[in-house]
């Protein structure tokens, strides 16, 4: 009731003012990098020294002389060229279906109440606390050829020839879909429940269909979870190895077993750290291309 | 600072005591000993590991190895844990050729009944194994392919096939399904080309491989599900698949014969151990365990005259005279210095 308005207008004292906030800002500033520097410092240790370590072994050959042999070999090789191909191709499509499939589903149990979606929830979590390799396994048992779903299919008589369903391009997608859902699911639905429902019933208010208020206000809103959780996806996804060489037959090579079989093939370690220079310069610029042409920040610095 | 100092000192001291104390006895007492796992690791702890360490009253520690560049990270890094570790045979020779392996001692190291031809002086054979033909005995019964010209006739033996994902075996398969004896395949392989009509014949069968495995126990996985009705697969493996009941059978003709050696990395904590253990590895005795446990060959063909190996036993042994006749030996030379460039040529075809 007798608060003074911040904007009233002290001349004297304005600039003393200005001054003082100014030095606490400063000082408050230093302090929170104070408290970031353990993490930092981290991340400086084992992120940093260690790629940067990665990229000038990079430019050595197996005698420790200086070379761009390790690279110049991609360039030559059709299978190089092919594997990136199949990583972006796979990486693209895995990441296309977990929004179709996890954008409804993040939907579905952010509008639920609390309990049945934290049951639901549950499901979506179960797998992480599973084995990698568990998982993958387990496709394998369902989707090979005298697998669970070609038998039941089969006896069922809706085919008469089993399906080739793994060991091959189809195989991998669905096992990485599957390992990747939670993925993109988490930050989506973190995204979507801090969205306030009032918003909709604005929109209702205001004489907005039901679908006309979910694609102008909710789905913007949810935007910047869904694009944390595609980014994460894709990343992830071009790192993929267990579950291409488990599930691919062989005949699906992604980068990652590409690096693998560069290590077991040439003697020095430049071969391998070349592909994985090329494959986190390729993605960082894909990041930034897209980051400019969808503005990505200013979508994941959200409404304000 | 002093106080810093002296702590840190006191703590090195500390660590250098408890080294100094806790080394020498395991230095005495123990070597590592790193193979393949699975079924052929399980045999060689029954055939070699356990008449070793009675013989030398010391423990044997197993760890698995996944081939070449587990030697080279541990020799390039300092850090070797490994004292001896079994390889393929190119392996072997790529790893002397790099400096990473320790010469033998044969002055420990008695070679008596051992093939001349698995003795290097940085590396020793300790076992053949053969990539055989293998079958799905639910599809073809007793009469499945005998041949690589069976393998690729996919009008008589129609079916999902797997192979290996590697160059070695079936370049040579290639050849002999192409119709090239097997006393010629390294002739005809070694020209240009002969690679290119190998690759061809690759080709050829490419859209019938469903799978080009990767790992021995995958290939194994493969047959027993009956995800493929025919195979290109390791002879132990095959073998140890229908002992636990896969409908499968193979046959040696045509076979490819390679060995594995053992070798002792460059820098390893217990060298001397590690030749009296090699040496114990090696004895005929030991060796005619082995077939026992799996069907895989000695390299000390003195073994066969121990009177342990029984004619049945031999009969499913894939260097027992009867069954080695009928197989090609693979050469390393042809491998060494063009795997590379091999591989990728190989990468290349089966992508797809």
């Amino acid at each position: 009731m007798t608060a003074i308005p911040r904007e009233t207008p002290v001349p004297v004292s304005a600039g003393t003012n200005a001054d003082g906030l100014a030095e606490d800002a400063r000082r408050e500033r230093w302090q929170m990098f104070g408290l970031c520097s353990p993490a930092l410092l981290l991340v400086g240790l084992v992120v940093f020294i260690p790629v940067g370590w990665l990229f000038w072994l990079s430019f050595f050959d197996a005698q420790g002389a200086l070379t761009f042999e390790n690279y110049e070999r991609m360039w030559g090789s059709r299978s190089y060229i092919r594997t990136f191909q199949t990583t972006f191709e796979i990486s693209f499509i895995v990441t296309g279906a977990c929004v179709l499939m996890g954008y409804p589903l993040a939907y579905m149990l952010s509008q639920l109440p609390q309990r049945a979606a934290g049951i639901c929830m549950i499901f979506v979590i179960l797998p992480f606390w599973t084995s990698l390799l568990v998982r993958t396994y387990a496709w394998l048992v369902l989707l090979q050829r005298q697998g669970l779903i070609n038998t039941w299919m089969i006896d069922l008589g809706i085919i008469d020839e089993p399906l080739r369903l793994v060991h091959n391009f189809t195989g991998t997608v669905i096992g990485m879909v599957h390992i990747l859902l939670p993925f993109l699911v988490l930050p989506l639905f973190a995204a979507m429940k801090s969205i306030d429902r009032d918003y909709l019933k604005a929109a209702s208010n205001l004489g907005a269909s039901p679908t006309r208020a979910f694609w102008q206000v909710f789905f913007p809103l949810s935007l910047p979870g869904l694009f944390a959780g595609v980014v994460l996806v894709f990343v992830l996804c071009l790192g993929f190895y267990v579950t291409p060489a488990l599930l691919g037959g062989g005949k699906t090579i992604m980068w990652a077993m590409r690096i693998e079989t560069s290590v077991n093939l040439y003697a020095n370690w430049g071969a391998a750290s070349a592909l994985g220079v090329v494959l986190l310069i390729v993605t960082l610029g894909l990041l930034y291309v897209l980051n400019k042409a969808f503005r990505l920040d200013k979508i994941m610095a959200g409404p304000r | 600072m002093g106080i810093r100092d002296s702590f840190g000192w006191a703590l090195g001291a500390a660590a250098a005591g408890a080294i100094a104390v806790a080394s020498p006895a395991l230095a005495e007492d123990s070597v590592t000993f790193a193979s393949w796992g699975g079924s052929l690791q399980e045999a060689q702890r029954k055939a070699l590991m356990n008449p070793a360490e009675e013989a030398l009253g010391i423990t044997i520690r197993e760890d698995t190895t996944n081939g070449i560049a587990d030697v080279r990270a541990q020799v390039l890094a300092n850090a070797v844990k490994w004292d001896i570790t079994e390889q393929g045979s190119n392996t072997c020779v790529i790893l002397k050729s790099e400096g990473r392996i320790e010469p033998l001692d044969y002055s420990v190291i008695d070679t008596t009944g051992v093939n001349p031809a698995v003795v290097d002086s940085h590396w020793i054979g300790v076992l053949y194994y053969s990539t055989v033909i293998g079958w799905n005995t639910d599809k073809f019964g007793d009469d499945g392919p005998q041949t690589w010209a069976d393998f690729w006739d996919v009008e008589k033996f129609p079916g999902a096939r797997a192979m290996y994902a590697k160059p070695y075996y079936n370049l040579e398969a290639a050849l002999m399904a192409d119709g090239v004896p097997m006393d010629q395949v390294y002739d005809v392989l070694s020209t240009d080309e002969g690679l290119d009509r190998a690759f061809a014949k690759l080709e050829e069968i490419k859209p019938h491989v469903a799978v080009w495995w990767r790992s021995g126990a995958q290939s194994a996985q493969l047959i027993k599900d009956g995800e493929v009705d025919m195979i290109s697969i390791w002879n132990g493996r095959i073998s140890s698949a229908i002992d636990d009941g896969a409908s499968a059978a193979l046959t040696f003709n045509q076979g490819v014969m390679d060995f594995d050696c053992l070798v002792v990395p460059k820098g390893a904590p217990n060298k001397q151990l590690a030749m009296k253990v090699i040496n114990e590895f090696l004895k005929a005795d030991n060796q005619a365990n082995l077939p026992q446990y799996i069907t895989y060959g000695p390299t000390n063909e003195a073994a066969f005259d121990t009177g342990k190996i029984s004619p049945e036993v031999a009969d499913a042994v894939n260097s027992s005279p009867q069954n080695a006749k009928n197989q090609l030996v693979l050469k390393s030379d042809f491998y060494i210095g063009k795997i590379d460039e091999l591989q990728e040529r190989f990468d290349e075809m089966i992508q797809e």
